[in-house]
């Protein structure tokens, strides 16, 4: 199917009316927030639910522990901040009473990325997907608009067992059907080609459609799908479009090390070794800036993608 | 349940604890040992529980959660007299393959465990959640934490003691294992806690000082917190202790915070414990 942008808007505010969504469709839906409440548009779920909600002020690790004893008591608790105060601030507290104790928690983790801009590196989180996928027992899922983050949400909501929810704080085009059931673990098939496949996820998935129409021009055909849940991975997906195209690039607003384009190499190295490209962040940290320029410095943007294209389609043997 | 019959299966406990930690050479004795009265007289006495047929829910039951995980011997052997699991299985305490891992975890399914802990500062937080889980159910029981006293060197646990304090989670009732030794030496030499009593007030906590070693203060003072409960206000029991209690050789020094027995060592331990209902 052809994607085409419906308008602009950022995916935070899809988790906002995603949380709402489920909150009406289950009494048990809980949200926790550290003080971050409009920042992750949960203000319309506090409103409507304010004896479900739980303002914890800014204490990320209690806040863990709480949603973990809720979840123990049959709630369904999405705890939300920052990505990075959410995940690397309370590795610690997920891995333990979360991941181990395979509690129904739901990480929602805005902001994420150097898209979150002016702020600068201390709130750019690029590592988190890697803390969160090595746990065991954690789904890990990065939506690419507000439409699918909103079902994402929603689906996390009706999953049992802990997620990681990641999502961003700039408007960006939403293209994805607003009717258009989630399901974790299902790539999606953006775009279907024969010469490369592209990998991506969250913000970048829209980078790199614009990217295969630009290497249409040059006369190479790229797949497009969309690693919305990068753990667990759909591998069938993965393998069945590389055995097509057979060459890869990865495109993900996070490190190289521990992302997205490191699960495909690892998939691909065991099941098919393939000539992989990875527009990612290159160990460095961020800085401050605004989003799409800092999309661009960090070699994350379309023609980062298309370059990193024609490198391994010129590497395929 | 009469004060006499508690401290019989406190003395089976400790024997329990002493051979589960000699039998695998591995473990942690003397906190074990100091904590037992109090969490004897939690399972025998006051909690609502229903062993028998145990949910992770916990709904309509009280709840305990261990937040200092590494005193899991003690509550492996009560939670085994209590009828959750065979007692015969407290031998295969941190052996291969077994359901009493090292530290507690609900991952292998031992019946009574909820929560992973043991990484320390996070049961607080954990016990918050499962007490407001029981107030949107509109449940009427009690959840219990108890807390190291070194442990309260983390963060964590003063978020969760604001939290508790200024949310008024009146269905929590939070007790420090107060024995003032952790593996370093005196509690107070590696990081003086001060005035407990008056730390946890000033957060808007009821604080209950007791001998936690002393059956009769102990039951009196869970006693006293069920009646204060539903009023608004956590509460604390600031629980004095004897690391070792019971074993002439491991009171009195941080040494046995995580050392096993040896054979002769252990023989003299159980000869200093009655046994009361039997060695599994």
């Amino acid at each position: 199917m052809e994607f085409a942008i419906q308008n602009y808007k950022d995916t935070r505010s899809g988790f906002g009316e995603g949380l709402l969504e489920a909150g009406r469709r289950n009494p048990k839906v809980t949200a926790l927030c550290a003080d971050l409440i409009g920042s992750l548009k949960m203000n319309a779920f506090v409103k409507e639910f304010p004896e479900r909600f739980f303002q914890t002020g800014i204490a990320e690790a209690n806040m863990i522990g709480i949603a973990a004893g809720l979840a123990n008591g049959g709630f369904v608790p999405f705890a939300g901040s920052f990505a990075g105060f959410i995940t690397g601030r309370v590795y610690d507290q997920i891995r333990m009473v979360v991941a181990y104790s395979n509690k129904n928690v739901k990480i929602a983790a805005s902001h994420a990325g150097v898209t979150l801009g002016e702020d600068g590196a201390t709130h750019q989180i690029l590592e988190d997907i890697g803390l969160m996928k090595t746990l065991p027992n954690m789904t890990v899922i990065v939506p690419c608009d507000f439409n699918q983050t909103k079902a994402a949400t929603i689906a996390a909501a009706e999953y049992e067992g802990p997620v990681y929810l990641r999502f961003g704080r700039p408007a960006v085009p939403n293209f994805t059907p607003a009717d258009e059931k989630f399901v974790i673990g299902k790539a999606q098939m953006m775009q279907e080609g024969t010469d490369v496949t592209i990998f991506a996820c969250g913000h970048l998935v829209w980078k790199s459609i614009e990217a295969a129409a630009q290497l249409k021009e040059a006369g190479i055909s790229a797949e497009v799908i969309n690693i919305h849940t990068i753990k667990p991975l759909d591998e069938d997906a993965v393998l069945k479009s590389v055995a097509k195209t057979r060459c890869v690039v990865t495109a993900e607003e996070h490190q190289r090390n521990g992302g997205l384009g490191d699960s495909i190499a690892q998939l691909l190295a065991m099941k098919n070794p393939t000539p992989i490209e990875m527009v990612a962040v290159d160990d460095v940290f961020g800085q401050s800036g605004k989003p799409e320029e800092l999309l661009s410095f960090y070699h994350l943007d379309t023609p980062d993608i298309v370059a990193a294209a024609k490198r391994a389609v010129a590497r395929k043997k | 349940m009469e004060i006499s019959k508690l401290q019989d299966i406190a003395s089976q406990v400790r024997r329990d604890i002493i051979r589960m930690v000699h039998g695998c050479q591995s473990g942690h004795p003397g906190g074990s040992l100091g904590a037992t009265d109090i969490v004897t007289a939690l399972y025998f006495d006051q909690m609502h529980i229903n062993p028998d047929k145990f949910r992770m829910d916990g709904s309509g039951e009280d709840m305990f959660f261990l937040s200092n995980g590494h005193i899991s011997p003690m509550l492996y052997s009560i939670m085994a007299r209590r009828g959750y699991f065979p007692v015969s299985e407290l031998a295969t305490f941190r052996r291969l393959g077994t359901r009493l891992q090292g530290h507690p975890t609900p991952v292998e399914g031992l019946p009574g465990i909820r929560m992973a802990s043991g990484s320390l500062g996070q049961g607080l937080s954990v016990a918050i959640g499962a007490a407001q889980a029981k107030k949107l159910n509109g449940e009427k029981n009690i959840v219990f934490v108890m807390m190291g006293d070194g442990e309260h060197e983390e963060g964590q646990l003063w978020e969760g003691i604001m939290y508790a304090g200024a949310k008024g989670v009146d269905n929590l009732v939070g007790i420090i294992d107060y024995n003032g030794k952790q593996i370093d030496g005196p509690t107070d030499a590696v990081l003086n806690l001060g005035d407990m009593k008056a730390k946890y007030e000033a957060f808007g906590w009821i604080v209950y000082d007791l001998d936690g070693n002393n059956m009769s203060d102990v039951v009196a003072t869970l006693n006293k917190a069920r009646e204060n409960a539903f009023k608004g206000r956590p509460q604390l029991l600031l629980a004095k202790t004897e690391m070792g209690m019971g074993v002439d050789f491991m009171m009195g020094t941080h040494k046995w915070h995580g050392t096993p027995p040896n054979d002769e060592q252990a023989a003299s331990a159980l000869a200093q414990l009655r046994e009361t209902l039997g060695d599994y």
